[in-house]
């Protein structure tokens, strides 16, 4: 069972140099209160792993636009010009993979594999350092597993048992994210105290996420 | 005049993925029973949301706020991605920075300048059953986009399919770049000036 309780509570423990995934595409997704709180508790030199870093003052942009994040491994910083700046400046260490090769990466942390064989980015720059395997005549590269120490996400609704749902397209990076990192804090924006999600209808099974938290702002 | 020809190259009963930028203007433009998909995790997606009526949690891979179709259905990144680079989508539109006669695409950044980050365009590229190009023919300093080789870093290697241009429709072969039409406005001479890459120009173009 997760524990159900307040942002500010099951943020503290996230603490300086934790390496930490943000779930979210363009911010859909991505927990703005959970976020919220790990900057105004003031833990910075964060890893962060996401898709994108949203946009200034919108999702994992604000984490970047206060300078809490020292490394990032990311598919796309275009929308948050901030991000671009720090990386020129030499602020922060950006990580740019192919999206496929991201979410396959967590996915192969999460599901207990040691690697990932894909065919994207093969003959481009991020062939660079990773073995080539060839497999029926077709090169592939190797990308390794990636894990966290934390998982933040997003759903729209929880219970008891931690089972999460979610809608529309805020499922993007959460549910690889989920079974990704050590632990796992979920906001949600409805939290079922009394009842169950019906079992056919849950997108990430309970046993994986620890906190529960409820969308408050 | 790009976005509609390109339009025409997308058969319907097809799924199909629109890059950011010139190719979502395709959208208008679609034939009936196109199924689209969107990398964040969407198939059969719809026109944008009208003004009051967004649903805050349904987005297109550019952030803007649309709908979904009767029969459309939303998932995850990893499943998405498995759509991308296991077959399931029939064609990729994309803009490009610039394209050459080995079929490779460079599209995602200009060192020192501009570095976005490659998002899901190379997973598309290399998935794809088909990958349609569509752009302006030069850059905005006028000098030539379609090379002998790309000068910046790739996108994917070998995988272009079609350039769709304000001047010309290129087909991308493994024997070379072949002129398929020359656009409305456009001349032969005006195609070659402004072409850098070797064009295979059939007889029936010559004029």
């Amino acid at each position: 069972m997760p524990k159900i309780t307040d942002a500010a509570t099951a943020i503290k423990q996230i603490k300086n140099g934790d390496t930490v995934m943000i779930g979210g595409f363009m911010a859909v997704g991505t927990p703005e209160n959970l976020v919220d709180t790990l900057i105004e508790q003031g833990t910075g030199d964060l890893t962060v792993i996401c898709n994108d870093t949203g946009f200034i003052g919108i999702g994992i942009g604000k984490l970047i636009v206060d300078h809490r994040i020292t490394e990032l491994m990311a598919s796309h910083i275009g929308t948050n010009p901030e991000t671009g700046r720090q990386m020129n400046a030499g602020e922060i260490k950006v990580t740019l993979m192919p999206q496929g090769t991201l979410a396959e990466r967590i996915r192969a942390g999460g599901y207990g594999l040691g690697g990932v064989l894909t065919p994207t980015g093969f003959g481009t720059v991020v062939e660079e350092g990773k073995k080539t395997i060839e497999i029926e005549g077709v090169p592939y590269l190797l990308e390794l597993p990636i894990k966290a120490d934390y998982a933040l996400l997003h759903a729209k609704v929880g219970d008891k048992a931690g089972n999460l749902m979610y809608h529309g397209t805020m499922y993007n990076f959460n549910p690889v994210m989920a079974m990704a990192a050590n632990t796992v804090i979920a906001e949600v924006d409805e939290i079922l105290e009394d009842s169950f999600l019906p079992p056919d209808s849950i997108h990430t099974p309970g046993i994986v996420v620890d906190y529960l938290v409820k969308k408050a702002w | 005049m790009i976005v509609t020809r390109v339009a025409q190259e997308l058969k319907p009963g097809s799924v199909v993925n629109l890059g950011i930028g010139l190719p979502t203007l395709v959208t208008k433009y679609l034939p009936e029973g196109i199924t689209l998909q969107s990398e964040n995790g969407m198939l059969n997606m719809g026109p944008p949301a009208p003004n009051g009526e967004a649903d805050p949690y349904i987005c297109d891979a550019g952030g803007k706020k649309v709908t979904i179709l009767p029969g459309g259905c939303f998932f995850d990144s990893a499943t998405s991605f498995g759509i991308i680079r296991g077959g399931h989508v029939d064609a990729t539109v994309l803009g490009a920075l610039e394209v050459d006669q080995n079929r490779n695409l460079a599209s995602w950044m200009i060192p020192g300048k501009m570095v976005p980050g490659m998002g899901g365009a190379m997973d598309l590229v290399v998935g794809a059953k088909r990958v349609i190009i569509a752009m302006e023919h030069c850059a905005k300093d006028g000098s030539p986009k379609i090379l002998k080789q790309c000068t910046l870093p790739l996108t994917a290697a070998n995988q272009v399919d079609l350039i769709v241009t304000e001047k010309a429709v290129i087909e991308a072969t493994e024997q070379g770049l072949i002129l398929r039409e020359i656009q409305p406005g456009s001349s032969l001479e005006d195609i070659l000036q402004s072409t850098e890459a070797d064009l295979i120009i059939p007889e029936e173009l010559r004029g």
